[in-house]
């Protein structure tokens, strides 16, 4: 659709959600992104049938488990959207960034920078 | 199998925070099927303390190992020329793992990272419920396939107790009453007359209150 | 039933054929004593025999085997009970022998509510023997004069053994059952559960007439006055195994302000009144806990007193 979203997002594909691991979403707070989402498909429309919502639990624990070491648990968030929905693919973009700055850089990262 | 939870972030924290390099090790056993300690588990739990400690600006190096189990002593021997490089290693595996590790090599150190619960199966994906108490005197052919020694709060024999209501323990609605369920298939299967007869009071000498237990198969010893 | 088994007063007044009435009293959660023996003084006359409760719902109170030497202490006749979620068969059966060299006759056996329910919830879990193998050596204790293991007794305990019933836990069908399985082990005499559902406590009954229980053993109906709303309320929702039908928290809410606890007592001199008749029950028991003032009036009210001299 040529929509611009925020070049500071990296995408990752990958063929389902469901296919994305807890350690997937550790590694990449581990090797410094400031945040990272998933996108899948709106909930009931998963094109096999509950990736989305094994990815939806697999988010909230990556959640939790920040929270419990100190990290904002805003830095991961689960998005979901049907794959037409361009505008609001680079809608998601823009409020996640959006979210991001205001959180500032990784805690990861200050230690890195100091 | 062997059921356990892995001990809060905050916990294995504290055991590691003195120390810079460390190894993890799973389990193939129990601590896999349950979802706790397995190849997955060790390179979660890795990732995750070198967040918390990267974050701290006291980096960790963390290296990661899994072994067939850790209570068997030839399985145990394949890490002997790793071990000495660690200031300390994390065991994913049940109490048995690292206490076999700590009498194998004297000279390390070696943490628990779960805490070991009990012995039983699966009932869903994702959550698993006490079966066995491991009492060394299975009385389960009495009550119908069911053990009132694990299962019931207050391991009666000659049950219920006043407080079963709604098929539940009266220490909470999420318990079972074992007692319910053992006497409702009494009655279907005909034979609740076999609960007039008194259980006498249970030789607790064959489970852990008779001292730590041992078992040996004679013929298999050298 | 007429050799007596212990002389307690309690087991006499059953033996000659009089209308038991039992009350009930929790020791302090402290040493002290002074008020204890107000609570006491306020069922002096009025009751057959007071229980003394063991660290009931799991809560740390003074002993209750120490609480019964003060109510003998002032002259009335305690039972002593005794639950086996804090004691193993060694503490027990050392209990038993120490109660009696003390000059407590009336024992009631008990399983005791789970620790999670009380003050140390943390606390190791004992239940090393239940309820039916109590009674069970408390029976062996006085009829064999041995221990568990057998071995005699130098001068063997002789006391009247009770249990309790809970006719509205559940599986209901088997409540009877296991009733006549407390008496087959031993049970003298049993005390239910306190009772608000009298149609199904009367179809109860009619199971255990049926079976002769009642020609086997001595049995006592559990009354307990409700004091409020709040209190009915709680009591059908909050604690495990007890039958508090609607019609009763209605009855309750239409006394008006004030008068709640008045229409509580007199639901429970209605029930007595029944229980007196019913075919089966050889006593009352009432539980009015912290409400010990109110006792001698509902004994009064209920034709309870004076008590027989046995």
């Amino acid at each position: 659709m040529r929509l611009s979203y925020p070049s500071n997002v990296k995408i990752i594909q990958v063929p389902c959600t469901g296919r994305v691991d807890i350690l997937h979403l550790l590694k990449a707070i581990e090797d410094g992104a400031d945040g990272v989402y998933v996108a899948g498909c709106l909930e009931g429309e998963c094109h096999f049938i509950d990736g989305n919502l094994k990815a939806k639990r697999k988010v909230l624990y990556v959640k939790k488990t920040l929270e419990e070491i100190g990290l904002e648990p805003e830095r991961v968030e689960m998005f979901n959207l049907s794959a037409g929905e361009g505008p609001r693919f680079a809608e998601i973009a823009r409020e996640m960034v959006q979210r991001i700055k205001e959180l500032g850089p990784s805690p990861v990262n200050m230690k890195k920078a100091a | 199998m062997i059921v356990a939870d892995r001990k809060s972030l905050n916990e294995i924290l504290d055991m590691i925070k003195d120390l810079k390099n460390i190894l993890i090790i799973g389990c193939k056993g129990c601590v896999t099927v349950c979802n706790v300690g397995g190849s997955k588990e060790v390179g979660i739990l890795a990732s995750i303390l070198k967040i918390a400690r990267k974050k701290e600006g006291h980096p960790l190096e963390v290296d990661e190992k899994i072994l067939e189990r850790q209570c068997d002593p030839e399985y145990i021997e394949q890490i002997k020329d790793q071990v000495e490089d660690y200031e300390a290693v994390i065991s994913m595996a049940c109490g048995v793992g690292p206490q076999f590790l700590s009498e194998r090599y004297p000279g390390c150190r070696f943490f628990p990272a779960l805490n070991t619960t009990f012995f039983g199966g699966a009932v869903q994906h994702g959550i698993w419920e006490e079966r066995c108490a491991g009492c060394g005197t299975c009385v389960i052919h009495y009550f119908e396939g069911m053990c009132p020694i694990a299962r019931c709060s207050k391991s009666l024999l000659n049950g219920p107790c006043g407080g079963s209501a709604g098929g539940k323990c009266e220490i909470s609605k999420d318990v079972d009453c074992i007692w319910d369920m053992i006497v409702r298939k009494k009655m279907e299967q005909g034979r609740l007359d076999d609960l007039l007869e008194f259980m006498p009071a249970k030789d607790w000498t064959t489970s852990r209150d008779g001292g730590p237990r041992k078992s040996v198969r004679e013929e298999l010893v050298q | 039933m007429s050799d007596l088994k212990s002389g307690s007063n309690l087991e006499k007044v059953l033996n000659a054929g009089h209308f038991a009435f039992t009350g009930e009293c929790g020791p302090p959660q402290g040493a002290n004593v002074e008020r204890l023996k107000e609570k006491i003084h306020h069922l002096k006359g009025c009751v057959d025999a007071v229980n003394i409760t063991d660290n009931q719902t799991a809560v740390v109170r003074m002993s209750s085997w120490a609480a019964s030497l003060v109510v003998l202490q002032e002259g009335l006749e305690p039972n002593f009970q005794m639950v086996c979620r804090d004691r193993n068969r060694l503490a027990i059966q050392s209990d038993i022998l120490g109660i009696y060299a003390h000059g407590i006759r009336n024992i009631l056996c008990l399983s005791g509510d789970h620790q999670r329910f009380g003050n140390h919830p943390g606390a190791k879990n004992v239940f090393d023997i239940d309820s039916m193998q109590l009674i069970h050596a408390v029976k062996t204790m006085r009829d064999e004069g041995t221990f568990l293991n057998g071995q005699d007794i130098d001068v063997p305990p002789e006391l009247f053994i009770g249990a309790a019933s809970n006719p509205f836990a559940e599986p209901f069908e088997f409540r009877v059952h296991r009733l006549a399985k407390k008496i087959a082990a031993g049970a003298d005499f049993i005390q239910t559960q306190c009772i608000y559902n009298m149609d199904r406590f009367r179809e109860f009954m009619k199971k255990v007439v049926d079976m002769g229980l009642h020609e086997k053993c001595y049995i006592l109906a559990g009354v307990t006055p409700m004091k409020s709303v709040g209190m009915a309320r709680y009591m059908a929702k909050q604690v495990p195994g007890m039958d508090v039908p609607d019609s009763i928290i209605k009855r309750l809410q239409g006394a008006g302000k004030g008068k709640v606890a008045g229409a509580g007592i007199k639901f429970a001199i209605e029930q007595i009144e029944e229980f007196k008749e019913m075919e089966g029950i050889a006593g009352v028991h009432l539980m009015a806990i912290e409400w010990e003032h109110r006792v001698p009036e509902i004994a009064e009210l209920a034709g309870m007193l004076p008590r027989p001299k046995v």
